[in-house]
C-alpha cells in the first residue's frame, strides 16, 4: 500500500494533487445544512476524480463547544487502542462514540472513524506549562507520527473533519452531513495525480480550529517543511497541504499576527512594490519577509481556509489557481468556479475575482466582508 | 646539483606561421620565449612553461601550441607522475611545494551528482522572461518572529530588524587580499559589485584607500595577521568577516614573501615595505570558542552594532558542531569554505588533503542548526569551488543562503588556473603586485567581463527557478525536495538529506 510505503520513506515526500475548493460562511452566524456546500462542489465534479473529497464544518457540536473534538481516523483496531489509552493518560474524554456513517456502494473499504469531546488533564498541562492549545498541538502531533494506522482528521473546537476517498457528494451522504448544521462549511473535491487515492490524503486538513482545502502544488514544501519542523511541527500527512495549516496556527495563533498580514507572508508582494511602499509600511513588509521567507508559499494555490469566525480565501502572487468569491445576503461564498456559487445562489449580490496574492476574508463578528488593498500585481522585471 | 625534472609542457611552434613579432617573447612573464638573433628565429625553453596560455591567446598567427610533455615517467598507477616529481623536486629543493588555486584531485564532485526538478501538468514552470523571478537575498540575523503592536485598527513593528546585507543576486565576492592581487583586480571587483548588486570581501589585507569611497559594497575581513585593522577600517565597509580559516588550506596561516610587499601594500597592511607579512595558524586572541565571542563583540561594539558580522571556517570534519557554536557566540553570518577553495599560496599537500566537501559540509551544518532551532539565527555562506550557476542552486537548495565566488571571477576576467598565483608572476596580471604586469589587467574591461558573467548567472538563475515552478529564491533555501542524488550511498544520500533520482 502506498502509505506503507511512505511511512518507511525518511526524507520528505509529497503528493501532488489538483483540485475544485469551495466555502461558505454566515456572516451573521446562522447555521445551516449540508444542501448548498454539497450542491455546490458537486457542480464541479469535473475537477475531482473521486480519489478524494472531504468537509470542514464550524459550528456542529453547540453542545461541546468548549472541549477539543477530536475526529480520529483508524486504519486497524490496534491502533484505536493505542490511541485511546494515549488519550486517557492526557485527557479527560467527556464522550467517546463512532461517527455514525451510512454504508455505501460506492465508498470502497472505509476505516473506522471516532469522535472524541476532550478536556487536557490540568495536572499534565501544568507539567508541560503549555496552553490548551499547544498542549492539543503537541498531543496531534505525537498521534499523527508515532501511531501507526491513527490519524486525527481535526482537532478544533466546535468543529470537524469529515474526509475520504470518493467524490464529495458521496462521502456527504457516507457521512450523513445532512445531520449537521454549521455556519462556516469548505469542501474540497480532490483530482491526485499521482498516486492513488488514500483516507488520509484526502482535504481539508487540519490542527486546532484550522482547516484548509487548496488547489495546488507547492514548490516550496520541502523549504516550509523544513521551516515548520524547526517550530515543532509534524509533518506526517506526507501532503502539501498540510503545511499551509500549520503556517497560519504558527503566524496567527503563536505569533499573533494579524490573518491579514500572514496572507502577506504566505503571498508576499515582490520586492520592488516594497521598496516603493511609504517608509513605514515598508518596514513592516520588508520586517514580515525576511523573518518568514522560509512561509512564503510557492507555486500554484488557491486555498479557502476557515477557523472559528473567519473564512478566508486566499491564491498565489501569480494566482496560478482559480478562485472566486460571491455575496448574497449575510453569505460569503469562495469557490474554484463561479458556476458553482450560481448554481446555489441565483440572485448573487456580487460577484469578484480576488487578483494575485489579494485575500478574502469573511468576518463573523463584523459580518462583513473585510478586504485588505492589494499589494501584489504583476511587475515588469527589469 | 643538475636538476633530473622534466618540463611539464612542451611549446611548439609553426614556423611557417610565426613572423617573429616577440608578442610572446613580450607576453610570458616566465621567460620562456626567447630571440635567437644568429638563426633570426624565436625559441622556446619549455621547462620554464606552466601552460598559462597567455602567448597562445595573444600570438596573432596562430603559431603556438603547448602541448603536454610526453616524455613521462613509465606508467604507474600508484606512483603517479605528480608523487615522482614532487620527489625529485624536494629532493632538490628540500622544502615544501607550493601551488595556487583550488585542490585540482579527482576527490568526488558531489554538485554533478544531484539533479534539479522541474515542473511538468501539474505545476506551471514560470518563464523569468514573461514573470517576476526574484532572487534579492538578506543575509544576517533574523528575529524568530516578529511582535507587532495594534492599536485600533494602527499596525506597527515592535521588533528591531538586526543590519542585514542585501544581495540582489545571491553571489558575493570572495576575500581576496590585496597583495595576492593588484589594485586593478579590487577596483574591478568592488566596481562590479557595486554593478550587480552584491558585495566585495577585500580580504585579509587591508582595504587601500582609493576603495574605501565603495566601503557600502565592501566586506572588510579581520584575519589573524589584523593586516590594516583599525577603527577606521572596521567602519569603512558593511560588514565585518572575521578569518579562522579557509577551504584551501584549513589550519594554516599565510606568508606574503617581503619581496611582494611594495611600498603601497606595505601601507595599506601596515608594516614595512619589504618585510614578510605573516598571517599566524590561529588568531592569537582566539585559543577558543569563548575568545571568538569576545571578538564578535569587540567588533559589534567597535563599529556599534551597526553591520553584521560573519565568521568564515574552513569546512573540516566537524564543522557542524563549529558552526552552531559560532551561531551561539553571536556571528551573524557563517561562511563555510569547501575543501576545492583557492588561495594565492598553499603548501599542495594541505590543499590536497585537508578540509572536506563543501555539500557534505554545507548540507549537515544547515541540518544541525536546523535541530537545534537556530538555523534563522544566521545566514550561511557556501563557498569554495562554485563553479556555475548551477552549483549555485544547488547550493541553496541543499541550505545556504547565498555563495562566495573566488576563482569564477577570476577566470572571468583572465585566470586560466595554471596554480603558479605564489610566483607573483601572473600573465594574465591578476595574482601579481608588480606594476609592469599588473597594468595588463585593464580594471574596466575586467569589470565588464566580471558584471557579464554574474548577468549570465543571475539569468540562468531564473530559468531554473522558473523551470522548478518558484518564483522566489528563498522558497529554494533548504528545499532539498527539489534536489535529487544519482551515483551515491545510502549514507551519502542521507548527510545530504535527498532522495535519490527515481524516488
Amino acid at each position: 500500500m502506498y502509505t506503507e510505503r511512505n511511512r518507511k520513506n525518511l526524507y520528505d515526500d509529497k503528493i501532488f494533487s489538483s483540485c475544485a475548493i469551495f466555502g461558505m460562511i454566515n456572516l451573521k452566524g446562522e447555521r445551516f445544512t449540508s444542501k448548498e456546500p454539497v450542491r455546490a462542489v458537486s457542480c464541479m465534479r469535473e475537477r475531482g476524480n473521486g480519489l478524494g473529497g472531504g468537509f470542514a464544518i464550524y459550528g456542529i457540536y453547540p453542545d461541546f463547544k468548549d472541549t477539543y473534538a477530536f475526529h480520529v481516523m483508524y486504519m486497524n483496531t490496534r491502533a484505536k487502542k493505542r490511541v485511546e489509552r494515549f488519550l486517557t493518560r492526557n485527557f479527560r474524554i467527556l464522550l467517546s462514540e463512532e461517527i455514525p456513517t451510512e454504508n455505501s456502494d460506492v465508498i470502497l473499504d472505509p476505516p473506522i472513524f471516532w469522535r472524541y469531546f476532550l478536556e487536557p488533564l490540568p495536572p499534565r498541562l501544568k507539567d508541560e506549562r503549555a496552553d490548551g492549545d499547544e498542549y492539543v498541538v503537541n498531543k496531534v502531533m505525537k498521534i499523527n507520527a508515532k501511531i501507526r494506522g491513527a490519524y486525527v482528521l481535526s482537532s478544533g473546537k466546535d468543529m470537524g473533519v469529515f474526509k475520504g476517498v470518493g467524490f464529495p457528494e458521496d462521502l456527504a451522504e457516507f457521512f450523513r452531513l445532512d445531520e449537521y448544521k454549521g455556519y462556516i462549511w469548505i469542501c474540497h473535491a480532490r483530482f491526485p495525480t499521482n498516486t492513488p487515492g488514500w483516507w488520509e490524503g484526502a482535504h481539508p486538513f487540519n490542527i486546532l480550529d484550522w482547516s484548509v482545502a487548496h488547489n495546488g502544488e507547492l514548490s516550496s514544501y520541502g523549504t516550509n517543511r523544513r521551516y515548520l519542523e524547526m517550530h515543532g511541527y509534524k509533518c506526517t500527512m506526507h501532503t502539501d497541504t498540510e503545511v499551509i495549516a500549520y503556517a497560519f496556527d504558527l503566524l496567527v495563533r503563536r505569533h499573533k499576527i494579524p490573518v491579514e498580514l500572514a496572507a502577506k507572508v504566505l503571498a508576499p508582494p515582490y520586492w520592488e512594490e516594497i521598496d516603493a511602499m511609504e517608509p513605514r509600511k515598508r518596514l513592516m513588509f520588508m520586517a514580515l519577509r525576511q523573518v518568514y521567507r522560509s512561509l512564503m508559499m510557492n507555486g500554484p494555490f488557491s486555498v479557502v481556509v476557515a477557523h472559528h469566525g473567519e473564512l478566508i480565501g486566499l491564491t498565489d502572487r501569480k494566482k496560478l489557481r482559480p478562485l472566486v468569491m460571491g455575496v448574497e445576503d449575510n453569505v460569503l461564498y469562495i469557490s474554484s468556479e463561479e458556476a458553482a456559487i450560481r448554481f446555489i445562489s441565483p440572485n448573487l449580490d456580487k460577484i469578484m475575482r480576488p487578483s494575485c496574492g489579494e485575500i478574502i476574508i469573511g468576518r463573523l463578528e463584523r459580518s462583513r466582508v473585510m478586504e485588505i488593498p492589494t499589494f501584489t500585481r504583476m511587475v515588469q522585471i527589469k | 646539483m643538475r636538476s633530473h625534472l622534466l618540463p611539464e609542457y612542451i611549446v611548439e611552434r609553426d614556423y611557417t606561421k610565426c613572423t617573429r613579432c616577440k608578442v610572446c617573447i613580450k607576453q610570458c612573464t616566465y621567460g620562456v620565449h626567447y630571440y635567437n638573433a644568429v638563426k633570426d628565429t624565436i625559441e622556446s625553453k619549455s621547462e620554464r612553461c606552466v601552460n598559462c596560455l597567455r602567448c597562445v591567446v595573444f600570438c596573432p598567427k596562430e603559431a603556438i601550441t603547448i602541448k603536454r610533455n610526453l616524455n613521462n615517467y613509465r606508467e604507474n598507477y600508484y606512483w603517479t607522475q605528480e608523487t615522482i616529481t614532487s620527489i625529485k623536486r624536494q629532493a632538490e629543493t628540500g622544502s615544501a611545494i607550493l601551488t595556487g588555486m583550488g585542490c585540482d584531485k579527482p576527490y568526488p564532485v558531489y554538485w554533478d551528482k544531484l539533479l534539479l526538478n522541474a515542473c511538468q501538468v501539474t505545476n506551471p514552470p514560470i518563464d523569468p522572461i514573461r514573470e517576476p523571478i526574484e532572487i534579492r537575498t538578506y543575509l544576517g540575523r533574523k528575529p524568530t518572529r516578529i511582535e507587532l503592536e495594534i492599536n485600533s485598527g494602527d499596525i506597527s513593528l515592535k521588533t528591531d530588524l538586526a543590519p542585514n546585507l542585501c544581495v540582489e543576486a545571491p553571489i558575493l565576492f570572495a576575500a581576496m587580499s590585496y597583495g595576492a592581487l593588484n589594485l586593478n583586480v579590487h577596483e574591478a571587483l568592488v566596481r562590479a559589485a557595486i554593478e550587480c548588486g552584491t558585495y566585495f570581501n577585500c580580504g585579509e589585507g587591508g582595504l587601500h584607500s582609493n576603495l574605501r569611497k565603495y566601503g557600502n559594497h565592501i566586506i572588510v575581513q579581520v584575519a589573524s595577521g589584523r593586516f590594516g585593522v583599525d577603527l577606521e577600517y572596521l567602519n569603512a565597509g558593511a560588514a565585518i568577516e572575521i578569518k579562522i580559516g579557509q577551504g584551501a588550506k584549513p589550519g594554516i596561516g599565510g606568508h606574503l614573501p617581503g619581496e611582494k610587499v611594495s611600498e603601497d601594500i606595505a601601507m595599506v597592511r601596515m608594516i614595512p615595505a619589504g618585510t614578510d607579512a605573516l598571517s599566524p595558524a590561529p588568531h592569537h586572541d582566539i585559543y577558543s570558542i569563548e575568545d571568538l565571542r569576545q571578538l564578535i563583540y569587540a567588533l559589534k561594539e567597535a563599529t556599534e552594532y551597526m553591520k553584521p558580522v560573519s565568521v568564515k571556517i574552513a569546512a573540516v570534519h566537524n564543522s557542524a558542531a563549529i558552526a552552531s557554536g559560532i551561531a551561539r557566540a553571536g556571528a551573524d553570518i557563517i561562511v563555510i569554505d569547501g575543501f576545492r577553495g583557492s588561495t594565492g599560496a598553499a603548501p599542495r599537500v594541505i590543499r590536497d588533503n585537508v578540509g572536506i566537501p563543501i555539500e557534505l559540509a554545507l548540507a549537515s551544518v544547515d541540518q544541525r542548526l536546523r535541530e537545534e532551532g537556530i538555523r534563522d539565527e544566521v545566514s550561511i555562506i557556501a563557498s569554495g569551488g562554485i563553479r556555475s550557476s548551477a552549483d549555485v542552486v544547488k547550493a541553496i537548495a541543499l541550505g545556504a543562503d547565498a555563495v562566495y565566488i573566488g576563482t569564477a571571477a577570476l577566470v572571468a576576467m583572465g585566470c586560466t588556473l595554471c596554480q603558479r598565483c605564489y610566483t607573483g608572476k601572473c600573465p594574465w596580471g591578476i595574482a601579481t603586485s608588480n606594476p609592469e604586469i599588473a597594468k595588463r589587467l585593464n580594471s574596466a574591461d575586467a569589470y565588464r567581463r566580471v558584471v557579464n558573467f554574474m548577468r549570465a548567472w543571475s539569468i540562468e538563475i531564473k530559468e531554473m527557478l522558473g523551470a522548478m515552478g518558484i518564483d522566489s529564491i528563498e522558497s529554494l533555501r533548504g528545499n532539498r525536495e527539489q534536489l535529487r542524488g544519482v551515483g551515491l550511498t545510502e549514507r551519502e544520500l542521507r548527510i545530504l538529506g535527498v532522495k535519490i533520482a527515481g524516488e
